[in-house]
Order: C-alpha cells, then structure tokens, then sequence
C-alpha cells in the first residue's frame, strides 16, 4: 500500500485547560476530500492551524508527502505543497484580486530578490493567476480592489489564492461561512470540479455540503476523533449520532 | 499579458496618464525652473531653499520606501541623514576630500547601520519597532555630541564640499542644486523599479497582512530588512547631500524631532505613493517657511494642519488628486 499523503499521529494541543486536540490520528490519501466535521469549540480551526504550522503541537507528529513536517514553519511547509484558505478571510486587502493570486504564484517559483523587473508584466505570473481567478469564476474581477469585492467572491479569491500555488494538499477551513444559499451552491460545484485534482482536507459546518463532497470524514467531538470513515459509514455510526449529529437532526441527514 | 488579458475576457489596464500625474510633474517642472528663477532675479535665497526641499525630499522618499510601501513605522530615520553627514564632515577633517570616497561612505555606513538596526527591530512590531529605531537614533545622537573632535554638541562647519574630480563642480550653487535634482529624481525612479518588481510587492505583501504572506510560502523578514538597508542607505546619501549643503554638520541634524519632521512630510503627502513624500516634503518645508515669516511660533498653525490631514485626508495631499492606479 502506498503512503498517505498526509499522516497524522497522536497530536495534542492544549490551550490552559481545554483540550483542542487529543491524539489527532488522521490519515489523507492523495487525491482524497476529507472531511472534518464537528460541533462548535470541536478543535477543527486548531487542527487546520496544528496542519498549517501556526500552532505548535505539544506531542505528536505530522508526516507529509513521506517527511516529517511537526517541526517545520509555515512558509516552508506551504513552500512543500500546503496550502490552505481561511476561516476569516485573509487576504492582502489592498492588492487587487490578480495581484493577491499573482503574489501566490510567485511564492512559488523561487527567491523574490529581484528588484528592477515590473512584477505585472511577467507573464509567467500573470498567466498562471489569471487560470487560478478563471477557475474560480472571478476573471472579469481581476483588477478589483480586494476590499471592494462582495464577501463571496472574496471567499471564492481564497480559493484562487490557494490554488495558485499549485498545492499539494489544499486546507479549507469553512470555505461556505457567511455566504448565502446561491453563493454557498457555486462553491460547492467548484469544490466539485477540484475534486480528484487536488487532494482536500475540508472543514464544514454544513451537513449537506460535507455529504455531497466527502470521500471520507472524520467527526472530531472535544479534540477527539470519535468516528472516521466513509460519509455512510459515519452516518450510521451510533456515536457519532449521539454526540454530534443529535438524534432529531439524525432523522433529516 | 495582453494576450493572456483577452483570453481570459480582463480588461487591458487604463493609459498611466491621469490627473493624479500631473500634480508632481508641475511640482518637478517647477524645481527644475529654479536655478533659471534665481539666476533672472539674482536672488540666490530660493536656490537654498529649494535645493534643501529637495535633499529632504530625498530622505522622505526613502523613508516612504520603508513606512508607506513596508509598513516599517521607523522613528529614527534622521540617524541615517546624520550618519551620511558625518560621514563627509569627518572624511573633510581627516583630509579626503574626494566626494568618489565620502559619497559611497555615507551610503555604505548608513546602509551598515540599517542592517544593525534593521536586524534587532524588525523582529518586534508596532509601538516597539518605534522605540527602537529611536532608541538606535538618540544613541547616535549622543554620540556625535561626544565627538569633540568634530565640533561636539556644538556642531563642525565643513570647510570645502566634496569634490568631484572637475566633474561637477558643487562649489557651483547652480551644480550643486541640479546635482541634487537629479539624485531626487534617480531615488523616485529607483523607488518606482523597486515597489513594482517581485521584491515590491513582497514587501507590500508584508505590510498588508503577513500571516497571508506565511500562507502562501514566503517568510518576510529577510525582504524586510533589504528594504530597510537600501532605505538606509538612501537616506545617507540624502545626509551626504545635506552636509554639502550647509557646509555644516551637527548633531541636532539627527535629534528625534527631525525623524519626526520626515515622518509627517511622508505622512502628509501621501504613505505608499510614489510621489507623496515629494509633496509632502514641499508643502511642509514651504509652509514651515513662510509661517515663520509672520509668526514666532509655526508649529502652533502646522500642528493643527496636521491633525487635520490625520482625520480627513487619509491619501495625504496626493490622494487628493483622483484615485491611484492600479485600485
């Protein structure tokens, strides 16, 4: 059998006295969308952070792509194929949409120690940023200011930044908060179509979303992983009906 | 690009001439028509006013390149002009006179002195990246008041500028103002390179939000502290200019209410626009000068101006003029 692509074992995070993450195991396959769900205060934002590199784990490790990365800062694991969008939008605000996925890019093809070029000129940028805004719909936005975008195309600019550097494993953290029911569909039917392209770890709220788009899910309860495996298997499963799903909320999934 | 534009159904970006460009071209212009003005009414007073509005114009660009594009809020830039005037006044006293070797001083030293700072401050941010470039200024401060070879507190008149090898002759007012003309417009044009290469935008990436910058692979301190040695040592060169100017140097050149004075024309002219700290550096300098024809006090007018500009001009005096490119 071949290596996950990321191999999580035995993490462990606690803030004062509540445990955000106890003894994470996780395993993602390439080319897998996994599923992270859980309720409120569960650690699913920690364990993107844990992922991410900006939370340091007190036990644990995390193998990605056949290294070990526990130790490693978060440029660099980003510079290994991680990448990841945010819960709370978090973008370069005063750039415009090509210029935020531009910038991306260019994290991605060496040193930025070059002084004299205009930036917006290469086409080696340009062109790969101009795909990644294309792909998520929001070519003809391209020049927009990012604090003037709408927050769905902002949360779909996440997306393109996240893409743009051609990710070996990309993290979504709630890409659906705050949109509404249209905005909400279009992401989904984006999602979709990266599907099978990119490896995904998805954290979600939404039931239906998570079901739609999961090839396996993890239900984290507390810090702990209390189910994992395929969206059937975890929807059968009396824990996980008990402590998450809530037995009215059961009947309609 | 344009090719890649159309494909994707983009826009091709407006033609760079706007109303906003024509505000520093007059002003430019204007500089440029000094020397001309001076030699016609034979009044050589504007040339000296005019020639230090542009030496300061320099040292504002440079700190506009650190605090407008990288979010660097350093309250110690006046050490750097110091540095860079020392720099030429002791090279003078010792017996160098040749402006080929006090020139590259004063940059490499400020540049040097930046990298020191840079390394210490740029790990910290906010209210204690302020204190410790001034921290790092006042003790330079001090020391140059300790030098009493080189006049102490009292400061060192320089007896000779530097020179050039016949090349230009700085002895010449009219030289020496287009010499700085020229400097002035070669750091905007540096300015202008830097801020639209890949590096520029790295480190307007930093200053916009540096968590994003992690995210997507870039670690930003070492693009910082760059940025920080090429303002440094842009800023000597501005203290080299000065020193020339004068013929005089002190330490009162590099007191913390001058790092003050160049952090309001960067501010009051416009952070993070290319000619903003030119503006800025006019308007304050003019109007500092001709307040304190009717007034003993012209801090009294100015500091109101200011407070003004903090709450309702946000662009400064370049954001008045149309939306940037590029927004």
């Amino acid at each position: 059998m071949t290596e996950p692509l990321l191999q999580v074992d035995g993490l462990t995070k606690r803030f004062g006295g509540v445990v955000a993450a106890d003894a994470i195991a996780l395993d993602i396959a390439a080319g897998e969308c996994h599923a992270v769900i859980g309720p409120n205060g569960a650690g699913k934002t920690t364990l993107i952070g844990l992922l991410a590199g900006e939370i340091a784990p007190e036990r644990g490790s995390i193998r990605f792509d056949g290294r070990d990365v526990t130790a490693v800062a978060v440029h660099r694991r980003s510079q290994l194929g991680l990448a990841r969008s945010f819960q709370i939008t978090s973008l370069f605000a005063d750039f415009t949409a090509l210029d935020n996925v531009a910038l991306a890019v260019q994290a991605r093809s060496g040193h930025s120690f070059q002084f004299w070029q205009d930036a917006r000129r290469q086409a080696a940028l340009r062109e790969p940023a101009l795909q990644a805004l294309d792909a998520v719909g929001l070519a003809a936005r391209a020049d927009a200011r990012v604090d003037r975008l709408s927050h769905g195309e902002q949360r779909q600019l996440e997306i393109a930044v996240a893409l743009a550097g051609k990710p070996r494993l990309l993290l979504l953290d709630e890409p659906m908060a705050g949109l509404g029911a249209d905005e909400s569909a279009r992401m989904v039917a984006m999602l979709r179509r990266l599907k099978g392209d990119v490896t995904m770890l998805l954290i979600e709220h939404d039931m239906e979303t998570v079901f739609a788009l999961a090839d396996r899910i993890t239900v984290l309860v507390y810090g702990r992983v209390i189910a994992s495996g395929d969206p059937l298997a975890v929807r059968a499963d009396a824990a996980v009906r008990e402590a998450y799903l809530g037995e009215q909320d059961a009947r309609h999934v | 690009m344009k090719a890649a534009r159309k494909a994707f159904g983009v826009p091709l970006p407006a033609s760079w001439f706007t109303p906003r460009a024509a505000l520093p071209a007059l002003v430019l212009v204007i500089l440029g028509l000094v020397p001309v003005y001076a030699a016609a009414t034979g009044d050589p007073f504007a040339l000296t006013l005019f020639g230090r509005i542009e030496i300061l114009s320099i040292a504002a660009v440079s700190l506009n390149l650190i605090m407008g594009y990288g979010g660097m809020a350093s309250f110690g830039h006046a050490a750097y002009l110091g540095i860079g005037g020392y720099a030429v006044g002791i090279l003078w006293k010792e017996g160098i006179a040749s402006g080929f070797v006090q020139w590259p001083a004063a940059i490499a030293v400020s540049a040097l002195f930046a990298l020191v700072v840079g390394a210490l401050s740029l790990r910290t941010r906010g209210v204690y990246f302020i204190m410790i470039t001034l921290a790092f200024a006042q003790m330079v401060y001090y020391v140059a008041q300790g030098l009493d070879r080189y006049g102490g507190d009292d400061g060192m008149t320089i007896g000779g500028r530097s020179s050039f090898a016949g090349i230009v002759n700085l002895n010449n007012a009219t030289q020496l103002y287009y010499l700085c003309f020229a400097l002035l417009l070669a750091s905007l044009f540096l300015v202008w390179r830097l801020v639209n290469s890949r590096f520029g935008l790295i480190i307007q990436g930093a200053r916009s939000n540096e968590r994003r910058l992690r995210a997507i692979g870039i670690s930003p301190f070492r693009y910082k502290l760059v940025c920080f040695v090429i303002a440094g040592g842009l800023c000597g060169l501005s203290g080299a200019l000065l020193a020339n100017h004068t013929n005089f140097i002190s330490p009162a050149m590099m007191y913390w209410t001058r790092s003050g004075d160049l952090m309001v024309m960067v501010i009051l002219g416009g952070l993070g626009s290319l000619f903003g700290p030119l503006l800025g550096t006019v308007t304050y300098l003019l109007l500092e000068e001709a307040l304190s024809r009717v007034t003993e006090y012209p801090g009294l007018f100015i500091g109101p101006a200011l407070l003004l500009v903090a709450i309702f001009m946000h662009g400064g005096i370049e954001g008045l003029f149309g939306a940037r490119r590029r927004d």
